[in-house]
């Protein structure tokens, strides 16, 4: 059983501002999805690496130079958020 | 004839032979939608105008005389979670409710190269994550063969639009059964391929080492035709690559009878709808009787697949649903009243929490909590260690067996509002399903008959690189079906 705090935790961790009747709902269904994967314990992986990924990764290496395409795209994607100022994203001050 | 009712190479036909105009194509399915999608909204959107200017131009091609390709004038549908230019892109979520795709996905941009139409954007659970289509922002889609029913999810509306004729092919993306299981459900083909086999450029990321981009189609050639069409190597998306095991022409010869067919017995227990189990051991007989080997074989991790994907996919999601974060994707809910914010956390927290639906929060949370201080080795590390065991459970069974046959799902299309209360209970229609995208192997749905009157699918998995040996095994089940 997971805890209310430990939910509200977890929520500001994850930058979801819940509702305290969301907190609740969440602390039920959390704990019961969260009791069903204790399953998991039930394997002995001791001997067991860690899955990475599903395919051989190697580095893929390319010039860090600007395509002409990528300059069009940028002032789309600007254009959609929600405040901009001058071609940059605005946001509230991070360093009071 | 009914236009709609067309596979693609029969439509490919009609074009070239001039018996019908691609414009004429498209106007039928533009119509079945206008009358049809308000009831079992597959779409989301319709871009009429786009589809049509798109037909009249195969129109022009054909009478310059010139070669079409095979989707050349094909109306598709695509899930609004695959980026097409200058359309919006939802991924049926409030917080990318009016979010305008700035580039072509990989795939759309293949699709679009071959000359196909695409008639507009289908429903799906938000971000992907979901059984039944019900977790979309914008409603349910309801399945055609019983519109009290669902049509599975995540990609419900595509599999709705191609088993309601609303198209003539539809993508989905598959992150943990999410093509395989409405497919089943939809009594439609639905191919997941190999992990890295189709670029994810351009798919709104959910767990990025298990997404996959693949073909619902009406019958397993077209899937076959879809999937040749989108695969391959991309230098957008660094983990995707060329199919290294070139396969013989000679080699796709199939003699059943040389054929190895494991039926893993962990998917064969309590849990699954005696009459689905029926459905697919009458399933597994047809290919007795045609000759095929078949043995029982043991994945004996199967029963811990289902916990280990919820950590490993909830864990990839939290890390990638971060960038919704009111500054670079807004919501505009929120837009005016942006000044009103307190601070920074001010705008993520109100942001996320009044954009994002619960079934995504609880996604989000339960990977925020498997990832965090305390937590990560006894839930995200153990899950990845869990995650190997499958993969060579899988390993195992194929040195004995060429293909693994399984239910898609325990049992058919459920009702509209029957499990959305209860999320474990909605995962678990996944048991069957997760395990493929875990080991990154490629899997198909075949519709192989029905209860009453709901489709059920068998699923036919192969090893890494071998789509096209399981849509042949699986064509040889829709060939006996039509004998």
């Amino acid at each position: 059983m997971i805890s209310k705090q430990e939910v509200k935790h977890i929520a500001k961790l994850a930058r979801l501002g819940l509702t305290g009747k969301e907190i609740e709902k969440f602390q039920r269904e959390l704990s019961r999805i969260l009791d069903y994967i204790e399953k998991l314990k039930e394997v002995d992986v001791s001997k067991v690496e860690p899955y990475i990924h599903p395919i051989k990764m190697e580095n893929i290496m390319r010039k860090d130079q600007a395509k002409e395409k990528e300059i069009e795209m940028k002032k789309k994607l600007i254009e959609m958020a929600p405040e901009k100022k001058k071609g940059y994203l605005k946001t509230k001050s991070i360093l009071k | 004839m009914d236009l709609t009712d067309l596979t693609i190479k029969e439509a490919h036909q009609g074009l070239v032979k001039k018996e019908f105009s691609a414009l004429e194509l498209t106007k039928a399915y533009l119509d079945k939608i206008e009358k049809e999608n308000k009831e079992i909204f597959a779409f989301l959107t319709v871009n009429e105008d786009l589809a049509l200017s798109q037909a009249k131009k195969i129109d022009d091609f054909i009478a310059e005389g010139k070669k079409i390709s095979i989707l050349a004038g094909i109306p598709c549908a695509i899930k609004d979670n695959i980026l097409v230019k200058d359309i919006k892109c939802t991924a049926g979520s409030k917080i990318l409710e009016n979010y305008i795709a700035p580039y072509d996905a990989t795939v759309i941009k293949k699709l679009k190269n071959q000359e196909a139409v695409i008639l507009g954007k289908t429903n799906l659970d938000e971000f992907a994550m979901g059984s039944s289509t019900e977790n979309s922002a914008f409603g349910p889609t309801r399945n055609p063969h019983d519109k009290s029913r669902v049509p599975g999810g995540s990609s419900g509306g595509s599999a709705a639009a191609v088993a309601g004729n609303l198209c003539c092919f539809a993508l989905g993306s598959d992150t943990g059964g999410s093509i395989r299981q409405p497919a089943s459900f939809c009594g439609v083909v639905g191919l997941k391929p190999t992990y890295g086999a189709v670029s994810r450029y351009g798919l709104v990321a959910f767990a990025s080492s298990l997404d996959q981009i693949g073909p619902i189609t009406k019958i397993v050639e077209d899937a076959k035709i879809v999937f040749d069409a989108i695969k391959g190597k991309d230098e957008m998306d660094s983990t995707s690559l060329n199919s290294k095991f070139k396969i013989q022409k000679s080699k796709l010869q199939i003699k059943i009878q040389n054929l190895r067919i494991g039926i893993p017995k962990e998917y064969f227990v309590k849990g699954i709808d005696p009459e689905v189990e029926k459905v697919i051991k009458g399933a597994i007989k047809k290919y007795t009787e045609l000759g095929a080997k078949i043995e029982e074989v043991s994945l004996p991790h199967t029963e811990y697949a289902l916990p280990a994907y919820y950590i490993i996919s909830s864990s990839e999601a939290s890390a990638n649903l971060a960038r919704y974060d009111g500054i670079k994707y807004g919501y505009s809910k929120f837009k005016i009243q942006y000044s009103k914010f307190k601070s920074l956390l001010d705008v993520y927290l109100k942001t996320r929490g009044n954009g994002f639906g619960d079934e995504v929060k609880r996604r989000i949370m339960l990977g925020a909590y498997a990832l965090s201080a305390g937590y990560y080795e006894a839930y995200y590390l153990r899950a990845q260690r869990v995650r190997t065991l499958i993969k060579e459970d899988f390993k195992e069974a194929f040195q004995k067996v060429d293909f693994i046959l399984t239910p898609v799902s325990p049992t058919p299309a459920f009702k509209l509002g029957e499990k959305i209360t209860d999320p474990l209970t909605m995962y678990l229609s996944d048991i069957f399903t997760v395990s493929v995208n875990l080991a990154g192997l490629p899997a198909v749905s075949i519709p192989c008959g029905k209860v009453g009157n709901l489709p059920v699918g068998l699923q036919i998995i192969g090893r890494a690189f071998e789509e096209e040996k399981i849509l042949k095994i699986g064509k040889l089940l829709e060939d006996y079906e039509l004998r």
